[in-house]
């Protein structure tokens, strides 16, 4: 019997573990201390008074007020909404595009299955750099100048400063349009999970999609009509070199979302397949002989069980899309790697505050996604009762 | 000793105790310790102590350390061969040459825009000598000091000559590619901003793809300093279909910068340049400073360290400069050889004719 107690081991783990938190701590301590020590002997400036500085340059794409005027802080926030946009877009194209794949690659047409494989080898095996390079590049190419734009619908404008739309302007009473359309999807929601409960709980069916599609179209198309129309476009207007005015979707934008999704749709697409021929034959034949057709015993049978082994390893390419979309500097898309660790870093000159405020923005982002995802993953996960 | 509390705070109070023996200094007195370092040592005690730190890293290692560009012709760029040439490059083979006696013993490390600061301050590169404009804040607030101006530049555009631009004001609602990173980006902001004039920007982190971009007819114009656009014409499908404006909207006083806090490598670097406008000045080139070291001329002489000690001033050998201009010849070859009319980027003298040619090259003299 030592003293202390020694020999209780829950004593002795309390004793490992707060030496070594302890000694975490002041390493970290040390390394902060020495930066700080060497920026200011180096007469370098350090700290986060520079967000509020003006910026003083122009970025391309903004999808919140931005002029040159504006903070650094601005510039980041217009960086950080540009790469949410990317990701966001690239996420749902890739999930989408990557079960396509999958589904196809099993599919009994030899000619698809094997084109399904095709595309997988070639797509994952090419850096994604080269894709979007590739897809950059080849985008540009048949575009044409602005002057001899191309023009599919009237006030729609293609050529190579990108996709140029009429935008829509809400004039007063577009509120009014925007409540009873939100109305209207809420209430088709509430209408289907009603029938669903109904239908489960007394067999009487109800053919609630169709009322909640007639009640989205309706509600609102109302509402248009008494608040009398209040929208108008604001048409592209020529200018010397281009248009300008109007929604533009830049070519930058195109070729990134482009090269992320063909990318990661092929590494979904393996993840799907693999999923999918995890469940076992006997299910599909159960399937059969209860005389369920092809399409729904994927959908009702298959797919469920299969989600189980798909959703942990598709977190893992979600968060690889997000990660990835850092690369758009090289094709010039203003995302927060480019606009802040790039432009602002380099005119401030505060590297470790620039890379650090990026580096928590990717964790940040990416432990909500994996927070989301686990979500999900325990709701359809096997219960065991 | 069954309270996990007490054992905790025991475990914590030993962890501690443990690693404050290992700790260079007081941590619980870090914040006015660390106060007192900056403020009291920051002028004379943290620089007395880097003072002649990069020379004796420099000789041990045996080579210099060079930041230049991924290939800029005139400036740094390399040949099929790995082998660089440019103003840039001469510059820190006529440095390695003032240390060493050989012009060959530098290594060039390829920067881009957006990384040459870092690798300045971390000190991966002994001296950044890529094309990089002197500004207040670069010089201030980056813990750089800019020894010299090799290259007096300005920003300008370059456009399809179809295309009808006559000056920069005619490109107001174009689109203008150019590489991040740099005070272009800056200076184009402000040249529009002052004049209400709109226009979009694309910055791409290499040039390389700007200017592919540029070249697809993405951008009306790409703009960056007037001796890159020289230089960067040359890489287009069809140059002669492109101009560069006359237009210059910013001064670009592009010059070495080194680390602050070590005055002796700041003097080596800002005096090698001056060795080599002095030169020009002086008449003395590669080809005859071997028979000037004979001359009578006071100023060649002590140039040359025939007179004088100013060589190891700085601790370096009494004819440190007779090699410098060896290796790549006064300030006035260089620039020909590498920039100048008689090179595919056809750049004249200009602004960077020495004072008494009517430019602004003037150095202080060696005395």
């Amino acid at each position: 019997m030592t003293p202390i107690g020694w020999n209780n081991p829950r004593v002795r783990s309390f004793v490992y573990q707060a030496s070594v938190l302890a000694a975490v701590i002041a390493i970290v301590w040390f390394f902060a201390a020495t930066a700080q020590e060497n920026l200011q002997r180096l007469n370098i400036s350090s700290g986060f008074g520079f967000l509020d500085n003006t910026a003083g340059f122009g970025i391309i794409q903004t999808l919140i007020p931005y002029s040159e005027q504006a903070s650094y802080g601005r510039a980041f926030l217009v960086g950080l909404l540009n790469t949410l946009v990317v990701a966001v877009i690239g996420i749902v194209f890739a999930t989408l595009f990557g079960f396509l794949i999958g589904v196809l690659r099993l599919s009994n047409n030899w000619l698809i299955a094997k084109l399904a494989a095709a595309y997988v080898e070639v797509m994952r095996n090419i850096p994604l750099l080269l894709h979007l390079f590739f897809w950059y590049f080849a985008v540009l190419r048949p575009l044409p100048g602005p002057s001899e734009s191309l023009e599919p619908l009237p006030g729609v404008l293609l050529n190579n400063r990108g996709l140029i739309l009429p935008a829509p302007v809400f004039d007063a009473g577009a509120v009014a349009f925007f409540t009873a359309v939100a109305a209207a999807v809420a209430a088709g929601i509430f209408l289907v999970v009603w029938a669903r409960r109904r239908q489960r709980a007394t067999g009487k069916r109800f053919p609630a999609w169709r009322c909640a599609a007639a009640l989205v179209v309706l509600l609102p198309a109302l509402t248009w009509f008494i608040a009398g129309a209040p929208f108008h476009l604001d048409f592209a207007v020529a200018t010397a070199f281009d248009y300008s005015g109007g929604m533009r979707l830049l070519p930058e934008f195109v070729a990134l979302v482009l090269g992320l999704t063909l990318y990661t749709a092929a590494f979904i697409g393996e993840i799907v397949r693999a999923g999918i021929q995890s469940v076992g034959k006997g299910q599909r034949e159960a399937a059969a002989s209860l005389g369920l057709r092809e399409g729904t015993t994927l959908r009702l049978v298959i797919i469920p069980q299969a989600l189980r082994l798909i959703i942990p390893p598709l977190t893992s390419q979600i968060l690889n899309l997000t990660k990835n979309s850092s690369l758009a500097v090289a094709i010039a898309y203003p995302d927060l790697v480019a606009v802040f660790s790039g432009t602002v870093l380099n005119q401030t000159g505060q590297a470790i505050e620039v890379i650090a405020i990026t580096m928590a923005v990717y964790l940040t982002l990416s432990l909500i996604t994996s927070l989301a995802m686990n979500w999900y993953n325990a709701r359809i996960a096997l219960k065991e009762r | 000793m069954k309270n996990p509390l007490v054992a905790l705070i025991a475990g914590i109070l030993i962890g501690a105790g443990g690693l404050y023996f290992f700790l260079p200094y007081d941590p619980l007195t870090l914040g006015g310790g660390a106060a007192q370092v900056s403020s009291g040592a920051a002028g004379d005690g943290a620089e007395r102590a880097s003072a002649g730190e990069t020379l004796r890293r420099v000789r041990n290692r045996g080579f210099v350390q060079c930041g230049v560009s991924q290939g800029l012709p005139g400036f740094s760029s390399p040949d099929e061969r790995g082998n660089w040439s440019g103003i840039d490059v001469d510059f820190c083979r006529a440095l390695a040459a003032a240390i060493f006696g050989d012009p060959a013993k530098v290594r060039f490390r390829p920067l881009s825009a957006k990384d040459r600061f870092t690798a300045l301050q971390s000190g991966e590169i002994d001296i950044l000598s890529r094309n990089t404009t002197w500004t207040m804040s670069r010089d201030t607030q980056l813990g750089f000091d800019f020894i010299g101006v090799t290259y007096y530049d300005g920003q300008s555009f370059m456009v399809r000559k179809a295309a009808g631009i006559k000056s920069a004001r005619d490109l107001a609602g174009g689109t203008i590619c150019t590489e991040t990173g740099t005070t272009t980006e800056l200076n184009l902001a402000d040249y529009f901003r002052s004049r209400g004039l709109s226009y979009k920007v694309l910055s791409f982190e290499k040039n390389e793809e700007a200017l592919v971009a540029y070249d697809r007819g993405r951008c009306d114009a790409y703009t960056t300093d007037a001796s890159g656009l020289y230089a960067q014409r040359l890489k287009l499908t069809d140059a002669d279909a492109n101009m560069v404006l006359d237009d210059v909207i910013s001064k670009e006083p592009l010059g070495p910068a080194v680390r602050q806090g070590d005055p002796q490598w700041e003097d080596i670097a800002r005096w090698t340049l001056n060795a080599l406008l002095n030169a020009e000045e002086l008449g003395i080139t590669s080809d005859n400073v071997d028979e000037m070291l004979e001359s009578g001329n006071p100023r060649v002489r002590r140039l040359l360290g025939r007179e004088g000690a100013y060589g190891e001033a700085v601790g370096l050998r009494p004819d440190w400069a007779a090699y410098a201009i060896r290796a790549v010849g006064n300030y006035g070859q260089m620039f020909e050889r590498n920039v100048g009319t008689e090179t595919p980027l056809g750049i004249k003298r200009g602004l960077n004719a020495l004072w008494s040619d009517g430019g602004v090259q003037y150095a202080p003299p060696v005395r």
